[in-house]
């Protein structure tokens, strides 16, 4: 990998992403009355969370995409909270976000896709651009794949994509919508695999959406259950010894959900979005 | 009471989403100016709803001239004025027909599958692909296809006229006998440049503003979900028809044919 | 890239087609035409000008040289109309003027017929001898006017 780490070595949880009192309804459905919580800077925090308890709004709110009706959310120190949308691009370089789905630019190739912020955002030239793509997805274990569309990719190779397009910019911060979902368990893996070793070799802060407990257990340093009646935090450790019943049956819930249900490696033609949460 | 309450709430709800169109429009319109300019989305664009849309223009101009030389020269040969076809056949190719044909063909075929392809992106959080890396969805997306449904508009309408006119000579001239040089005399001698032809575009040109902006408004609007998606290509044909037809009768008692 | 290229190529000839078509559609047939800035600018005033339109034509021998460039009312209450006609035309100063009809009930239109003076009129100057238009309904009166007469005798 060519790039250098962008943030210092962290020195104690420091937040590098804050909620402070963040209360955020889509019309008449209350998603967050009052959510408050920190993402300490260069660690991997999984937001845990059943349907409908706002896992994907909460990671929408950092990026910006949407805005709470009260509360304040700090991104690297700033608030995005009065930020104009013309403003938050010039936030929006410092994170990189993998969708569900990878939202890859449909009419592009994938060479395309990934090239697309170089050319936008840099003066490189076509040639530095070519070399940072194919780094790029090397780096995510796949080559060969610069002229094929988003639509012939199989889950597995879609979701690096989609991680790969998200570092291209070199962000500080990764957020990742459900980056595990849909995958066969090899594929499981190895998604997992790459999310670590991008934490570990640029201690890059990560925000990560996941319902699968063990990976996240495997994975996170903090986690965060966002719970019909509250939100509980803590590290992993914290929260297989909590007594709090909620947790626990939580924890418990998914789990046994987790050991019967084993999920199949998508077809290479995607399948439709799944249920809003 | 009920009654007037309900028409109270579809009239304010009716302004209200006139409001967020203008506000969009405003939108696109910024963009318009706003560098870089787009313009390899642009071309294809231009290629999707033009280029693609040709075969049907053509078919239907030559089909709707033939039928006007049909039953132009079946009225006409009553009044012994069948020389006269020509001009018939022109001033309502060029007038009415081409204009307001050529748009609600084109609604069909490129309008709703803007909205479709609009919509299916906001479904797969391309567009939110977009803004996460700070480029402005509108920008790159939305106003190329607008632009080139404004751009490819009047260049379609042509064509239709002039297929058009190719099939009421047919009809006309070879069917039906009518001398080639009356159906060419009077139909240049009645077409007027000002005010038919330039008329003539003038509606093209805003039919094409009319679909590219109801195409594109629907399906940036639209729910995330594939009933969202084909709402919103259903909405986008039926508006832009309506908004189509009651825009032609006021162009053409404002431009004063 | 080669995708792209021939798809440019094809869109450029899907415009260069649509731009055919609008000029072939004003210029032969609306008739749209380039005239010489600085034409032949003269005037004529009629007592009657029927419905004769602005940017109807001027004929000469059948041939169009030139257009309606405006209709006024002058303060004699005759009708001033304004020719713009073809730069190069050499007209003598006893041109008459006439408003006809094309066909039946067709547009009206002015025909100038050429007098055999030296002196040639120049932009600016009037048409002196000139023929109003015929009105249909006066005609018919004056056939119904006549006829009565001839009764009587």
């Amino acid at each position: 990998m060519s790039s250098q780490p962008h943030i210092e070595p962290s020195t104690g949880d420091v937040a590098h992403i804050e909620f402070q009192h963040v209360r955020m309804s889509f019309g008449t459905r209350r998603v967050f009355d009052d959510l408050s919580c920190a993402f300490p800077r260069g660690k991997i925090t999984v937001i845990l969370g059943g349907s409908g308890s706002g896992k994907s709004t909460a990671l929408r709110l950092i990026g910006g995409l949407v805005r709470p009706q009260a509360g304040l959310i700090t991104v690297d120190g700033e608030d995005i909270t009065r930020l104009s949308e013309r403003e938050m691009y010039h936030v929006r370089p410092k994170l990189g976000m993998m969708f569900q789905d990878g939202a890859l630019l449909n009419s592009m190739t994938i060479f395309e896709n990934l090239a697309f912020p170089l050319r936008e955002h840099t003066q490189s030239s076509e040639a530095e651009i070519a070399d940072e793509v194919h780094d790029r997805l090397q780096s995510v274990g796949l080559s060969d794949i610069d002229d094929l569309l988003p639509g012939q990719l199989s889950g597995g190779m879609t979701k690096r994509v989609a991680l790969a397009r998200a570092l291209m910019m070199k962000p500080i911060i990764l957020l990742c919508d459900e980056p595990l979902s849909g995958l066969d368990p090899i594929s499981l893996r190895r998604i997992e695999s790459l999310l670590l070793d991008i934490n570990r070799r640029l201690q890059m802060t990560m925000v990560v959406i996941s319902h699968h407990i063990r990976s996240t257990m495997r994975m996170a340093e903090r986690v965060l259950i966002l719970l019909p009646d509250g939100a509980v935090s803590g590290t992993p450790q914290d929260l297989q010894r909590s007594e709090d019943p909620r947790v626990a049956s939580f924890l418990d819930l998914d789990a046994s959900i987790e050991l019967t249900v084993a999920p199949v490696e998508a077809e290479p033609a995607r399948s439709g979005r799944g249920d809003s949460k | 009471m009920n009654l007037v309450r309900s028409l109270g709430t579809v009239t304010i709800g009716f302004v209200e989403e006139l409001g967020r169109l203008a506000a969009f429009s405003a939108h696109m319109a910024r963009c318009v100016i706003t560098p870089p300019i787009r313009l390899r989305p642009f071309i294809e664009e231009v290629f999707k709803l033009g280029v693609l849309s040709l075969i049907i223009i053509c078919v239907c101009g030559v089909a709707v001239g033939a039928v006007l030389g049909l039953q132009g020269y079946n009225t006409l040969v009553t009044f012994g004025a069948t020389q006269s076809l020509g001009a018939v056949v022109g001033l309502s190719l060029v007038r009415e027909l081409g204009p307001v044909l050529t748009a609600l063909l084109a609604t069909g075929r490129a309008g709703s599958a803007t909205a479709a392809e609009i919509g299916t992106m906001v479904a797969t959080e391309q567009l939110d692909g977009l803004r996460m890396m700070s480029v402005d969805p509108v920008h790159f997306v939305i106003t190329p296809k607008a632009l080139a449904m404004i751009v490819v508009m009047p260049l379609l309408s042509a064509l239709f006229i002039v297929s058009g006119l190719f099939g009421g000579y047919l009809v006309g001239v070879h069917l039906m006998g009518v001398d080639p040089g009356s159906y060419m005399n009077s139909l240049q001698s009645a077409v007027d440049f000002s005010d038919d032809i330039l008329g003539s575009l003038l509606k093209a040109l805003v039919f094409g503003v009319l679909v590219g902006l109801i195409a594109t408004y629907r399906g940036y609007k639209s729910e995330p979900t594939s009933a969202g998606v084909s709402a919103a290509t259903t909405s986008t044909v039926v508006i832009a028809s309506v908004s189509i037809l009651i825009f032609d009768y006021f162009i053409t008692a404002l431009w004063g044919v | 890239m080669n995708r792209s290229g021939t798809r440019d190529l094809i869109v450029g000839l899907f415009v260069l087609a649509g731009l055919a078509a609008i000029a072939y559609l004003s210029l032969s047939v609306g008739g749209l035409s380039f005239r010489q800035p600085g034409g032949l600018k003269l005037y004529a005033d009629f007592d009657e000008i029927g419905g004769l339109k602005t940017r109807a034509q001027v004929v000469i021998s059948g041939v169009k040289v030139g257009e309606i460039s405006s209709i006024t009312l002058d303060k004699d209450y005759r009708a001033r109309v304004g020719l713009n006609l073809d730069a190069g035309l050499k007209l003598p100063v006893d041109t008459s003027a006439s408003i006809f009809t094309a066909g039946l009930l067709g547009d009206r239109y002015i025909s100038l017929q050429p007098g055999g003076e030296e002196t040639l009129l120049k932009s600016g100057d009037q048409i002196t001898f000139v023929e109003s238009a015929v009105i249909l309904e006066r005609m018919i009166g004056k056939l119904i006017h006549n006829a009565g007469v001839d009764e009587e005798k």
